[in-house]
């Protein structure tokens, strides 16, 4: 049941998005924030956890799961040491994504040459 | 000519792309991705031993090295424009406009290329997840107490 879910989820946020991008003026620098933003927002109820319950790794690939694994890493220190927590345990949960996006892009640049 | 003549002559001429079709088209692939990733997280969980939420982890980072080096051979550009948003919410959105800025300024050098462009098109969604985690982690403070 969870791959249904998984299809579901992820394939909706995909669709939202694509009529975002046909219908109105907006980039998709500008649909992948907003859906950060919304990700984040989801999770300061405790929503996105469900989902995640539900929809698997459907919910975590998408781009609102980054939004959503930011609060909570944040949320998770913010419980032990208060406002201050809030930056210490910010980027607890997403380094591990941000730091290979970044070794991948500078290696791959340094050996590759680009394509038009 | 006046203005509103010419606007005339190239909505006739612009190609309308299908909306629907679109849309459709990027909630299957996008569909499938999530089904792809669920059945990655379960291999890994069987295979490595791992607890879902490390396998969970990842599966992201797979994501991202595939998408990453599909970027540098261009083959997701081309993926892209068959499957549109459906590649582009999904993290490899996100691990393709980081490889492909870096690809496309390194022509200016390492510095001033590669090191001030990557963030280009992924640093928006670093900025605003954190402006937004400041926000709403606050308020969930304030009201919550945690």
């Amino acid at each position: 049941m969870t791959y249904v879910y998984a299809f579901v989820f992820c394939g909706f946020l995909c669709f939202i998005a694509q009529l975002i991008l046909d219908n109105t003026k907006l980039t998709p620098a500008h649909i992948t924030s907003l859906f950060v933003v919304i990700g984040a927002f989801l999770d300061v109820f405790g929503i996105y956890d469900k989902i995640v319950l539900y929809a698997g790794a459907g919910a975590l690939i998408p781009i609102t799961s980054f939004g959503h694994l930011l609060v909570h890493g944040a949320m998770d220190m913010a419980g032990e040491l208060g406002v201050i927590g809030l930056s210490y345990g910010i980027f607890n949960l997403t380094s591990a994504g941000i730091s290979v996006a970044i070794i991948m892009a500078f290696l791959l640049a340094l050996f590759f040459k680009p394509k038009h | 000519m006046k203005v509103d003549d010419y606007k005339k002559i190239v909505d006739e001429y612009t190609p309308k792309e299908n909306v629907l079709k679109n849309a459709i088209i990027s909630f299957v692939a996008g569909g499938m991705l999530g089904v792809f990733s669920e059945f990655l997280l379960r291999v890994y969980c069987l295979w490595l031993d791992l607890p879902r939420k490390e396998s969970g982890v990842l599966v992201i980072l797979s994501l991202i090295v595939l998408a990453s080096i599909l970027t540098a051979l261009g083959v997701f550009d081309v993926l892209v424009n068959k499957f549109k948003c459906g590649l582009i919410i999904p993290i490899t959105g996100f691990a393709h406009s980081m490889t492909s800025s870096a690809l496309e300024y390194k022509n200016e050098g390492l510095i001033s290329g590669i090191g001030s462009n990557i963030f280009k098109l992924a640093g928006n969604v670093i900025l605003y997840g954190v402006v937004s985690v400041y926000i709403f982690g606050v308020v969930r403070l304030l009201i919550f107490g945690g």
